[in-house]
């Protein structure tokens, strides 16, 4: 994966160069251009076909906040919104993205100028190294999205009925993101001062 | 991961000639457990067929039966949160949420869900032999650590389990998945016969040919009764199933019940659910008869009994 990354980096900085349609020899990877929208702004890219949404942001973008845990979709600190729904970006590749509309932690809030979950995150300690953090927080504010919109869980005894913001609901709905400092009962803290907000 | 190309198709008939002309060719959905193999080069497509942008298979439609019709890019949010789905296949729902994560669920969609492979620890280590991954390498499960594999329906090639959810559901529900073949034409596959079982060729999961792609999902009208989906796993939430039971229950206490985690394909064995209305011990001991577990997976066995006996439980309740 690294060297398919490192490869896909000189590509970039040699556009023109495609190889589309062969049958992906090592000397010439294929590319393909794809375009999409991160936190409002456009964004289009040549990129090797294997680059992830997750290296696209972070490598190519420069938008860091989205973080590479284990990059198979089981830790959750890839997690970000696209068209308003979360998905772990490193199991998505970037050219399936034409024309989404993408948001990073990075379009969330600013330092000066806080997402009210980054500042619940903040005040209830929602963390102590703070890799999963951007993960939990894109999460977090889908998640409470997702219960306003009558998304059922598997804790719900009734799946007919409206969900609950309860502790209960999410825990089981965050459960995609991995804290490996064990900051959990301060983030449902958080999650819980937002949903009642 | 090898390098390979990509392409966009607008209609299901393009999509299955795009990958029934390339032998190296697949196609790609939610791509959610795709990508996780193709990083690992345990799959090494040359050419990605994405059949997002194929219309008409994003929806969910009254059928004209009485049933339900699910395209199969609906994703397994979509699905879960379908409010006849909700009502009056409740088992479906439950299953879904059930599994994976909500960041999954998100992306995974109907079809790319029942083809999702097995969790097989040796299937997921290329440095060991697996005949599913590497045919006629061998099986390093069958002596290795098998706590979380078949218990029925193995081979001496694979004891690898289908690792789905909602595939379980739909097997009680009597699903049928619908295709088009590479030459256009189209086939309905009773849901019992899409999943193989391992036989001498466990490279091979279900009965798809190469090119054929799902369109939909079906289900027949709805069976009233009380819908249930018990899984029992190592946490409470994003884990596997170590045993599921998929089970809708009438009030005068006949009804269905499928296992997931212990086959190769979703577990149903239709002339035990008789029995049913005299408990889970006399359903279990026909679905289970021709069970070969190994020392590490026999627990599956009373636990498959007891999940199913909380079933009927709740059900009385």
């Amino acid at each position: 994966m690294l060297a398919g990354s490192g490869a896909a980096v000189a590509l970039t900085q040699a556009p023109g160069v495609q190889a589309q349609g062969s049958s992906g020899g090592a000397a010439t990877p294929p590319t393909m251009p794809v375009s999409f929208t991160v936190n409002g702004k456009e964004a289009e890219l040549t990129l090797d076909t294997r680059v992830t949404l997750l290296d696209a942001l972070r490598e190519h973008l420069e938008l860091t906040g989205s973080k590479k845990g284990c990059d198979h979709g089981q830790c959750g600190a890839c997690t970000v919104m696209v068209n308003g729904t979360r998905i772990n970006s490193c199991l998505s590749l970037a050219v399936q993205h034409q024309g989404d509309e993408i948001t990073t932690i990075e379009g969330l809030g600013t330092p000066d100028n806080l997402h009210p979950m980054q500042a619940a995150f903040v005040k209830h300690d929602g963390y102590q190294c703070g890799y999963c953090t951007p993960g939990q927080i894109c999460s977090a504010v889908a998640t409470l999205a997702e219960i306003r919109a009558g998304i059922p869980s598997h804790v719900q005894d009734d799946i007919t009925a409206a969900p609950a913001f309860s502790a209960a609901e999410l825990r089981e709905r965050m459960s995609g993101n991995i804290c490996r400092c064990g900051a959990y009962s301060n983030i449902v803290d958080a999650i819980t001062e937002v949903a009642g907000a | 991961m090898r390098p390979f190309t990509y392409q966009r198709v607008a209609t299901a008939a393009e999509a299955a000639a795009a990958v029934a002309g390339n032998p190296g060719a697949k196609f790609l959905a939610g791509g959610t457990n795709l990508l996780d193999l193709m990083k690992l080069e345990i799959e090494r497509p040359a050419h990605l067929v994405d059949v997002q942008d194929i219309e008409g298979l994003g929806t969910i439609e009254q059928a004209e039966d009485g049933g339900l019709r699910i395209g199969a890019l609906v994703t397994n949010t979509t699905l879960a949160a379908n409010e006849r789905v909700r009502r009056d296949y409740g088992v479906l729902t439950r299953a879904i949420v059930a599994g994976a994560s909500g960041q999954l669920r998100n992306k995974a969609t109907t079809a790319g869900n029942l083809l999702q492979r097995t969790r097989c620890p040796y299937f997921y280590d290329p440095n060991l032999p697996c005949n599913k991954r590497n045919p006629g390498s061998g099986c390093a499960a069958l002596e290795g650590y098998s706590r979380q594999l078949a218990v029925i329906g193995s081979s001496d090639k694979c004891i690898a389990t289908y690792p789905g959810d909602m595939a379980i559901a739909m097997r009680v529900l009597d699903a049928t998945v619908e295709t088009v073949q590479p030459d256009g034409t189209t086939r309905a596959i009773p849901f019992a016969e899409f999943h193989r079982l391992p036989g001498d060729e466990p490279e091979r999961d279900n009965v798809l040919a190469h090119g054929e792609l799902i369109t939909a999902v079906t289900l027949p009208r709805p069976l009233g009764g009380k819908h249930f989906y018990q899984k029992v796993r190592d946490r409470a939430s994003y884990a596997y199933a170590l045993v599921s039971v998929a089970a809708v229950i009438q009030p005068d206490g006949t009804g269905r019940v499928a296992f997931g985690g212990v086959a190769h394909k979703p577990w149903r064995v239709e002339a035990a659910e008789a029995a049913l209305p005299q408990g889970a011990a006399a359903v279990t001991a026909q679905v289970f008869a021709d069970a070969r577990p190994t020392e590490h997976n026999r627990f599956k066995l009373p636990l498959a009994t007891r999940a199913l006996a909380g079933v009927l439980a709740e059900a009385k309740g």
